[in-house]
């Protein structure tokens, strides 16, 4: 297991061109910002233009604070300037022009993040014309990504911030093999999804395991119909992506060689995911709920030489706690569903709390719903209750990392976001209370430092275009009635 | 890992040893004597303040006395309740426990008729399985009743039919005590396109009804005979009318329907339902919601808010809780729904009262749920906390007169994969 290394093994590379695509990571010093392949001749497309604003430093005084690395600071201030956490401690100083927020018996916590929403790709309202989440014609859409599917005006961003949400991964559905690319988003309002983006976050890929993508595809009289044919499907994708990436690795070897014959491959917006995927660049997420199923994907992805970043919907990942822990593979669950499908039958509320028992494991709280991202905190708070039933207590400081810094490191942002340290981008959310209970509101968000909610001086009116001057909507803010 | 026992859980599993051996679960007659003592009890017969340091005797299966300082029969098992809360059994909301096991599959699933015909007389209780593995797993979680709920489906009807009140102890359901329809743009699939078609297609349903002599030809018929007399027995108050509606305007229409018609309306899902609180109060229509409906899903719900149950209670209008979905999971939500109505402004015992007291009373079932009081059925729950926080849960549940297992399917599949993982083995 490479735990600190996320481009995996050379072992899909099998051709005499192993050696110049790609050194082993864990075999050689790792040079970060060296891509696996040279850097395209052009930016990465679509790039974001998300720019944090300008705000005055912020003093959070005297909160209990939970960092998201493990410690909880009791009567502990934390200090953001310039966008960054700039210091946590006892008693530290304001600069001058500080906004200075007591928080004396308040809760201070990461900004909280979910690994998996469909904000923006089905959006609210439901309606025929937002249905963006499923390219479902083609067992395998690998080429198109959730980002261009993402409406900024979903009023779920908004509902999400208030409840503390600042980083999101929005990913395509379910219903194919694989679904395609995902996007990580700061929760910030913007016209455009690009102005939501996180900057360089990597990419993920969607794919699906279960009953999705055979009843979709079977009911059309299509592969796949049955799970051997899920599994049949994604082997034939990875043979293809594999001859793609070694095509790939050629080009560039030759080129480098200064070979003048030497032809770039012809771009395949499926198949430079896919290889992608391969090199590590994507990270995969992959829906799946049966424990049989993730330990057949896990072979799946020792036989192409990838490695799975995360299992979502990981309804039984407590039957497979160790083998998920000894992949490094995290796995993103609900807290209390089950019975929905039949392969969510054996979902129960302690599947959160035994698979972080597993040494070195990596239990992530996910949403999956407009309604439960704007509650991971009691998400959280359920399994810990159920865990505490079980005689195993789960203490604050732990929990928030199933929606901090797990989901970050998952998302490929955790040197960046999901934790209260120097340095680190200020996603802070100031609590009424504990968290961990159903009472606590959040009542600042702040997003690279800027108030971005602030529950004593709401906004007059909503973020998203859509309920702008919307008479029902205008009454609901304030209760009036006719 | 090491497997720990908190004094809760430790305390918890006494609970359970103490009185299967007394007030013994799987055992009808529950003769024996169970004292709660020291508790703080939220009877919720009213929106008052819960009694502090109050102990409960429970016999024969009954509430016998609720009062400070009980003198404990000779035979009683007492449980030491050192302050922490009891309230009556919760509401499971209005939805599919015992009428579905599992969501996608169809055979499974009783709760929607799809024959293509207006069939008021669908007695969605006949399909009932009170041995669904579901009840025992919401009963351990302190769920003790629910409404056995028929939906509308794509070829199906606006009138979705009969449903009623349910013990989650095993017994049969109560004689179905309401009809429910549904109304608004997601029911326009159901009625030819329009609301407008929603309201003439119930109107011709009345008629129709209401006139069983009426001669029409077949062809023109919405109803079958017994449609038609199980219509008509409604329209004569045999039981309420649960109207699933959100819109503002489309409650409007229902209430002038229910004043026009004489009958007993009931809104459910009413995410806009607060727009026209005063109206509600007024005409003494109740309003199920869930209270965590904050995002405009449909244009219909345009004006959805977290303040709607706060609101709606201060409008002075009977409130109660029930999930907008009804998978059969989301029943357990329910207490979690009821806090966050609290966080944005619902007074508690009014929270309580909407998972407890309140749906009990709608559906013709005050006398057995949803209060605790004596001599009435024991059917309540010793919390570990608040009720209505997710960090709280039940200490020992009560049902139909019977202490219940903390036992169920869940914490089988959780004890045999605890077992695994505390020997590395869960791979």
């Amino acid at each position: 297991m490479i735990r600190t290394c996320h481009r995996p093994a050379t072992r899909f590379v099998l051709g005499s061109v192993a050696a110049l695509t790609l050194a082993g990571c864990a075999a050689t010093p790792r040079v970060d910002s060296a891509p696996a392949t040279p850097a395209p001749a052009v930016p990465a497309p679509y790039p974001s233009t998300y720019v944090a604003p300008a705000a005055v430093p912020v003093l959070i005084r005297g909160a209990v604070v939970l960092t998201g690395t493990g410690a909880r600071l009791d009567n502990t201030d934390v200090l953001l300037a310039n966008g960054r956490v700039s210091a946590v401690g006892p008693s530290l100083t304001a600069p001058a022009g500080a906004r200075v927020i007591e928080a004396r018996g308040k809760w201070v916590t990461p900004g909280l993040i979910d690994v998996h929403s469909h904000l923006g790709v089905y959006p609210s309202p439901e309606v025929a014309a937002h249905d963006d989440g499923n390219e479902a014609t083609n067992p395998s859409t690998a080429q198109v990504w959730a980002e261009h599917s993402v409406w900024p005006q979903d009023p779920g961003f908004e509902a999400a911030l208030a409840g503390g949400v600042t980083t999101l991964q929005v990913l395509p559905g379910s219903a194919n093999l694989i679904g395609g690319r995902s996007v990580v988003l700061k929760n910030v309002n913007a016209a455009t999804y690009q102005g939501m983006k996180f900057p360089d976050a990597p990419q993920g890929l969607k794919m699906a395991c279960g009953e999705n993508p055979k009843r979709v595809y079977g009911s059309r009289r299509q592969s796949p119909a049955t799970r051997m044919g899920n599994v049949a499907g994604w082997r034939a994708q990875w043979i293809e992506a594999q001859e793609y990436a070694r095509d790939q690795a050629l080009y560039e070897s030759r080129r480098a060689a200064g070979a003048r014959d030497a032809r770039p491959v012809k771009r395949d917006l499926r198949l430079e995911t896919l290889a992608a995927a391969l090199r590590g660049e994507i990270r995969v997420h992959h829906h799946c709920y049966r424990a049989d199923e993730m330990a057949i994907v896990l072979d799946l992805a020792k036989e192409f030489g990838y490695r799975v970043t995360a299992f979502h919907h990981a309804v039984e990942a407590y039957k497979i706690s160790n083998l998920l822990a000894d992949n490094g593979t995290c796995a993103a669950m609900w807290a209390d569903w089950w019975g929905f499908k039949m392969e969510s039958y054996d979902g129960i509320p302690e599947n959160i709390a035994l698979v972080d028992g597993a040494p070195g494991s990596c239990a992530i709280v996910h949403s999956d719903s407009p309604e439960g991202i704007q509650r991971l905190n009691q998400e959280a708070a359920k399994a810990m209750a159920y865990s505490q039933r079980m005689g195993r207590p789960i203490a604050p400081e732990h929990a928030i990392r199933w929606i901090t810094t797990h989901a970050a490191r998952a998302i490929g942002v955790d040197e960046r976001t999901g934790s209260l340290e120097p340095g680190k981008m200020a996603d802070v959310v100031v609590w009424s209370g504990n968290p961990f209970s159903t009472r606590a509101l959040a009542e600042q968000v702040f997003i690279d430092g800027a108030l971005r909610l602030d529950r004593n001086a709401p906004r007059r009116e909503p973020e998203s275009d859509l309920l702008l001057g919307q008479p029902i909507v205008e009454a609901a803010r304030t209760g009036s009635t006719p | 890992m090491t497997r720990r026992l908190l004094p809760g859980a430790a305390l918890a599993l006494l609970f359970v040893a103490c009185c299967t051996a007394t007030f013994a679960a799987d055992s009808p007659a529950a003769s024996r004597t169970l004292l709660i003592r020291n508790a703080t009890v939220h009877a919720a017969t009213d929106d008052g303040r819960p009694l502090p340091a109050t102990d409960l005797l429970l016999r024969d299966g009954r509430i016998a006395a609720i009062g400070p300082r009980l003198a404990a029969p000779a035979d009683a098992a007492v449980i030491e309740a050192a302050g922490r809360p009891v309230t009556p059994g919760i509401f499971g909301g209005l939805g599919r426990i015992g009428l579905e096991e599992i969501g996608l599959e169809s055979s499974t699933g009783d709760y929607a008729q799809r024959l293509g015909q207006m069939r008021p007389e669908f007695d969605v209780t006949l399909a009932y399985n009170p041995e669904s593995m579901s009840l025992g797993i919401h009963r351990a979680n302190g769920i003790t009743f629910s409404v056995l709920a028929p939906s509308s489906e794509s070829g199906g009807s606006l009138v979705s039919g009969l449903g009623a009140v349910v013990a989650l102890d095993g017994s049969a359901p109560a004689a179905p005590r309401a009809l429910f329809v549904d109304l608004g743009g997601d029911a326009n699939r159901l009625a030819g396109g329009s609301r407008a078609a929603q309201f003439m297609l119930l109107r011709q349903a009345i008629v129709e009804a209401r006139a069983p002599n009426l001669v029409i030809v077949h062809d023109e018929r919405l109803l079958t005979p017994s449609g038609r007399q199980v219509l008509l027995e409604f329209l004569q108050g045999s039981g309420p009318f649960v109207f699933d509606v959100d819109r503002a305007a489309d409650i409007r229409q229902v209430i002038a329907l229910a004043q026009r018609e004489k009958l007993r309306a009931v809104i459910r899902g009413g995410v806009e339902a607060w727009r026209v609180g005063a109206e509600l109060a007024a005409a003494k229509i109740p309003v199920i919601l869930d209270p965590l409906e904050n995002l405009p899903y449909s244009f219909d719900g345009l004006g959805a808010s977290l303040e709607s149950a706060a609101r709606l209670h201060a409008a002075g209008v009977v409130i109660a809780f029930s999930m907008r979905s009804a998978e059969v999971h989301d029943a357990g939500k329910l207490r979690q729904a009821a806090g966050n109505a609290v966080a944005h402004g619902l007074p508690w015992p009014a929270a309580l009262a909407a998972v407890t007291r309140a749906p009990a009373e709608i559906f013709g079932a005050g006398e057995r749920f949803g209060v605790l009081a004596p001599g009435r059925v024991a059917d309540l729950v010793l919390w570990s906390g608040d009720p209505l926080d997710v960090t709280s849960l039940p200490d020992l549940v009560v049902a139909g007169g019977v202490v219940q297992p903390a036992q169920s399917r869940h914490t089988a599949l959780r004890d045999r994969y605890q077992e695994r993982l505390g020997r590395g083995a869960a791979r």
